[in-house]
């Protein structure tokens, strides 16, 4: 019966796909429209497969891994893809005759940013977050993964939303708004999976079988929820026509930028530190084979954390229309940030007590730990920009670029292939990964990679902040913007080689995983033995 | 009082004491005396039900050594 339904579901859609690719008003829409239309009918002709067959049993008895499985794929495939793009638009900026002629306007570094921003945040972050929060509920909870197939559903429904985000980017669909760029029914598309994904995450939870619910899951929960909330404020819009992918915000001015980055300092503050965190409080405590250092001490990293993050936005609208009090209000709280930051990132790190000699013979708790220092470095540099004397001179520059990525190549990354590398010999039943020494390899890479970034870009943004300002003794600029951009040519291009390694790297990693999956001696897991 | 106003006197009164209060809960209810023996069992829930979910016929697998 429910196929039937399901049928006349998708019936619809293949329909209102078909009239909207033919009405279109622009070509990013158009595209959609076909895609849409073909996921749609490849789904139809597949229920319709289905329907009336003899039902296959499910063994629901042990945990749901087959969901996670393809999540970890996804995360090791967009990973590869996001940082090649990285690695493309950073050399686009060293030398300008790589945006392309022929490619115009699709290749050129405006619409290549935000793909390679999503690729790496949403599609590699977001496919790490949703696989390893369903992993790490599914071991804390004892129970499985509740609600079927609607795991699945979150999965492919996830990665519909990056297919179409980063080809809209690449056809020219934007809001312009940073890290949120997809237009309205994107956006739409997006809040049915997330609610999806929170339903699923939170049924597992209700059907717990441990008493208490592990601080890993606290994390993942605010992320979900937080999320949920902040994509939908900083997304009310209304669409120009029915047919097109152009829409109208429903804020304005002020409040219009108050509101993005209201919402963009918490896409950073929750889902790129409290869902990483979710990781790093159950992946740490595992690979190190100790419980975390201070439980008491997660508790209060958690509470402070939800209620401080979510004020520090206006630090990113200094010197704006924003009024000052607000400005300052940001800024304060961006600093008393700070704390909790580094109680977590000592949490982290004091896990390892007793366990030391493990960072000379484990290349994957090594990762971790070089994660959780970049966490700390970054959460001390974030506040001190957040300053606004600071801020005065490094807003606008390269130094900002430098400081996400230390976050983001250090601390989101770092924490993401120790869990890949955590999680892929397990869910595929081998010992351990296919080549220790290639982990190693990988390791090295990436850190002298994230290195050559950040230093590369503290010199050029420090520079730059400094040319922009500098003035004779009749007050008169000393420097023409294009004076500066000549300047930054070789840290540009130092920049660019960091990128590199840190791609060849994740190459790497994708070949060990590959390795992983195909090869190796199979181990049998004990199951039917409780755990000790 | 138009809306603006009294959303912005309520932040700047009830709703931040009331906040303020909650945060300061969570860090007095952390080191509530008897927490630790708690915390303790919790933070051992990474180290049991690795491969399986626990079996509903059975006792729960509190890890508790006996």
């Amino acid at each position: 019966m429910l196929n039937y339904l399901k049928l006349i579901a998708l019936g619809i859609v293949i329909l209102f796909s078909a009239v909207a690719s033919s009405y279109a008003r622009d070509l990013a829409y158009q595209v959609h429209a076909v895609l849409i239309m073909i996921v749609a009918s490849g789904l139809f002709f597949w229920t319709l497969r289905q329907t009336d067959e003899p039902v296959v049993y499910v063994d629901t008895n042990g945990y749901m891994d087959g969901v996670i499985r393809a999540g970890v794929i996804a995360t090791g495939f967009w990973g590869c893809v996001g940082f090649l793009v990285g690695v493309v638009i950073a050399f686009q900026l060293a030398f300008p005759v790589l945006n392309i002629e022929w490619a115009q306007p699709y290749a050129n570094f405006g619409r290549l940013r935000p793909l390679h921003t999503s690729a790496v945040i949403f599609a590699f972050g977001g496919n790490a977050l949703i696989m390893s929060s369903f992993y790490v509920v599914q071991r804390t909870s004892g129970s499985r993964l509740w609600g079927g197939n609607l795991a699945w559903f979150v999965f492919w429904g996830y990665n519909l939303f990056i297919i179409l985000a980063a080809t809209g980017y690449v056809l020219g669909s934007t809001q312009s708004k940073e890290y949120a760029e997809p237009e309205w029914y994107v956006d739409i598309w997006l809040t049915i999976v997330w609610v999806a994904y929170l339903v699923v995450y939170l049924g597992t939870i209700f059907t717990r079988k441990e008493k208490h619910i592990y601080v890993a899951n606290w994390f993942f929960l605010s992320f979900i929820v937080t999320v949920a909330m902040l994509h939908i404020v900083n997304n009310l819009s209304i669409p120009v026509s029915i047919w097109g992918s152009k829409s109208v915000q429903v804020f304005a001015g002020v409040q219009d930028a108050m509101t993005q980055w209201w919402y963009g300092h918490n896409a950073v503050g929750f889902f790129l530190t409290a869902g990483f965190l979710g990781m790093m409080y159950y992946f740490v405590p595992k690979q190190a084979g100790r419980p975390v250092y201070s439980y008491k001490l997660s508790i209060i990293h958690f509470w402070a954390l939800i209620f401080l993050y979510i004020w520090a936005g206006p630090h990113h609208l200094h010197y704006t229309a924003l009024p000052d009090w607000a400005a300052t209000l940001g800024m304060v709280f961006s600093i008393i940030l700070w704390m909790p930051s580094w109680g977590g990132m000592i949490n982290g790190l004091m896990t390892l007590q007793g366990a030391w000699d493990k960072l000379r013979t484990d290349p994957i708790i090594r990762m971790m730990v070089v994660s959780l220092a970049f966490y700390g470095m970054s959460t001390f540099e974030g506040p001190m920009m957040s300053i606004r004397a600071v801020n005065s001179l490094s807003h606008y520059t390269d130094w900002t670029i430098g400081h996400v990525h230390s976050g983001a190549l250090g601390w989101n990354g770092m924490i993401t292939f120790g869990a890949i590398y955590f999680m892929t010999p397990r869910l595929w039943g081998k010992a351990s990964m296919y080549s220790m020494s290639a982990i190693n390899w990988h390791f090295w890479l990436a850190t002298i990679g994230i290195v050559l970034y950040a230093s590369s870009m503290w010199v050029s943004g420090i520079m730059e902040g400094l040319m922009w300002r500098e003035v004779d003794a009749q007050g008169f600029l000393v420097n023409s913007f294009a004076d500066t951009v000549t300047a930054k040519f070789p840290m540009y291009v130092v920049r660019g080689l960091g990128g590199v390694l840190y791609l060849a790297g994740g190459l790497i990693m994708a070949w060990n995983m590959f390795m992983t999956i195909r090869g190796g001696k199979h181990v049998t897991a004990p199951v039917g033995v409780p755990a000790e | 009082m138009d809306t603006y106003s009294f959303l912005r006197q309520l932040a700047d009164s009830w709703a931040l004491l009331a906040l303020t209060l909650f945060f300061l809960g969570t860090i007095v209810w952390a080191f509530r005396p008897g927490s630790r023996d708690v915390h303790n069992d919790v933070a051992d829930i990474p180290f049991r039900n690795e491969t399986v979910p626990v079996d509903d016929a059975d006792t729960p697998d509190t890890g508790a050594k006996s």
